[in-house]
């Protein structure tokens, strides 16, 4: 588990991080969401103790990630693909780390076969792809066989067959009941892998929910109507309580009201639809709603994050 | 209004037990033995300080006068290939650790090993140890060489058992060492490889320039103090004038040492890595 209460991160005039609380849970894949520069990778940095908080503070288990005196044990971190000093072979790589926290060898050659590198093990890791590297930090995540995973981008580079892999590697870790936490901007790749998401924007908590209730909550969802008389059934439909919005023609854009309640409101009161449809936002949709602008971060955030009275 | 997770003291930041030293150490000697520039900085120690001490030895004697041989501080010059080597043990200093920002892999390292300073103590003292040895090694080899060169029965041949050699010879490898720790120091202030090898190579060669630019009697009092006029002492068998004694001058040289690395372990827990 993963706890984070009041973070706030400043470099010089630079607000990276701005007072995040968030709780990343055990069992489950938690997307970590945010446009580039929203202060993703900041935050994870943060989470391992490589940057120090402005103020606030983040637990990994119950404690400060840098209390533990072998942390390995308790998360394994992903944070740059290339984070490896080019002239070292991949196992030596492993082997550096792995020794720091008394892994034994046996176990970098467990991981190493884990993520595919068995055959290029003593090549240098300086000549590998972008994929390789992320099976290479990968690696070096699972050496300690943490309960808390936690990866920066980890599908970027990979080709299509490794995507799958570790899609499927990450929810089966997930499974396991560890707690996997894993950023990205490509919204489409979380929705196939997470259950959770935390969506940030320049820095701030913008929604902490699951997948589900973001795809179907809030502004995302709409009911589209045409009538004749599309200006009745605006003024009954807002007077049942919810929000109508006139497009083009004779055509309403309804929210906060289901399909079927709109079809009973003009039955009730002789009003012929030409059509009437429901629309599920795309989860990019509501992504870049939220996103696009910060002085929307404040009200979309708080409409919502579920639990918050 | 956005709600506030309530206020809660961070969790105690009373550390558990401290992480294996051993472990620590043996982490960052696999790191120094599985990159090349290692193999090849100490490769380069012993090529330049015994091909150095091969050469003056077998090409000197023939061109000195009988004076000359007698004036002339042998050991010294036996030693000639520490002006290369000097260079090349700082270097490694350095990379030691700025390679490790320069590459990312601090953030690795500092994700497996958090006690920061744990980590620098073991960097500093695994670098250390191959740094005395290739130091101390590399010297008597160059010390060996130049006698095996020079002509028999040459006036210019010494023994370890004469006055000051043994500690000349040992000192030249406890000064490459110094040299090191010195650059290992600037790497963990500056983190940038380029711009610590720079201050590096300032702080050696720049202040006898500077120094030459002043009144004799000021070159005399400042000049015995500047980092390597005050660690060339430890290897010369022949005292000069306005020369610390070998010792004091080997403790100075160490003096400028220890404060990049003292800067550096207070800096590594203080900075974002």
């Amino acid at each position: 588990m993963i706890e984070a209460s009041g973070l706030s991160k400043r470099y010089g005039a630079t607000l990276a991080v701005d007072d995040l609380s968030f709780t990343v849970l055990p069992g489950q894949v938690t997307g970590f969401l945010g446009p580039n520069g929203a202060g993703k990778s900041t935050t994870m940095r943060l989470i391992l103790g490589l940057d120090a908080p402005t103020s606030g503070w983040v637990t990994v288990g119950g404690r400060p990630y840098t209390d533990y005196r072998r942390p390995l044990f308790q998360a394994g971190a992903l944070l740059e693909a290339k984070a490896v000093h080019g002239g070292r072979s991949a196992y030596n790589h492993l082997l550096c780390l792995a020794l720091s926290n008394g892994i034994s060898r046996a176990r970098v050659g467990q991981v190493l076969n884990q993520v595919g590198l068995a055959s290029v093990a003593r090549k240098r890791a300086g000549g590998f792809s972008l994929g390789m590297g992320q099976r290479l930090g990968l690696a070096a995540a699972l050496l300690g066989d943490p309960p808390v995973l936690m990866l920066d981008e980890p599908v970027n580079g990979l080709d299509p067959e490794g995507v799958l892999w570790i899609r499927t590697l990450l929810k089966s870790l997930a499974a396991e009941g560890r707690t996997v936490f894993l950023s990205s901007h490509l919204l489409s790749e979380m929705s196939l892998t997470a259950d959770r998401l935390i969506i940030i924007g320049r820095g701030r908590l913008i929604a902490q929910t699951t997948v589900a209730d973001f795809l179907s909550s809030g502004a995302g969802s709409f009911v589209r109507a045409r009538s004749p008389q599309a200006d009745v059934l605006a003024a009954l439909l807002e007077a049942h309580g919810a929000a109508v919005a006139r497009q083009a023609g004779d055509a309403l854009r309804i929210t906060g009201a289901a399909s079927d309640a709109v079809g009973e409101v003009a039955r009730a009161n002789g009003i012929t639809l030409t059509e009437l449809s429901e629309h599920q936002a795309s989860l990019e949709d509501r992504y870049m709603e939220l996103t696009a602008d910060s002085v929307d971060y404040r009200t979309a955030g708080d409409a919502l994050v579920p639990g918050r009275k | 209004m956005q709600t506030i997770a309530p206020p809660r003291p961070a969790p105690s930041r009373a550390p558990g037990p401290l992480p294996h030293f051993a472990d620590i150490l043996r982490s960052e000697s696999c790191k120094l033995r599985t990159v090349r520039s290692t193999f090849w900085a100490v490769a380069a120690v012993v090529v330049f300080n015994v091909a150095t001490a091969a050469v003056l030895g077998a090409l000197l004697p023939a061109h000195m006068s009988a004076h000359e041989k007698a004036t002339i501080d042998s050991i010294r010059v036996s030693l000639g290939g520490l002006h290369l080597s000097q260079v090349v043990v700082g270097l490694l200093g350095v990379l030691v650790v700025s390679s490790e920002y320069g590459t990312g892999m601090i953030r690795a390292t500092l994700a497996a090993v958090p006690q920061r300073r744990l980590m620098l103590a073991a960097k500093t003292t695994v670098f250390t140890a191959v740094a005395l040895v290739t130091g101390i090694a590399s010297c008597f080899a160059a010390y060996y060489a130049f006698q095996v060169f020079l002509p028999a029965g040459d006036s210019m041949r010494t023994t370890l058992s004469e006055p000051g050699v043994l500690r000349a010879v040992t000192g030249a490898g406890l000064y490459l060492t110094v040299l090191g720790v010195f650059g290992l120091g600037l790497g963990a202030v500056v983190r940038s490889s380029a711009g610590a090898i720079a201050v590096l190579l300032g702080v050696l060669f720049v202040p006898s320039i500077l120094v030459s630019l002043l009144p004799q009697s000021w070159q005399d009092t400042i000049g015995a103090y500047l980092p390597m006029n005050a660690g060339d002492t430890i290897y010369s068998v022949h005292h000069q004038a306005h020369t610390l004694q070998p010792w004091t001058g080997l403790g100075v040289l160490s003096l400028y040492a220890v404060i990049p690395l003292t800067a550096g372990f207070f800096l590594i827990s203080h900075r974002d890595a």
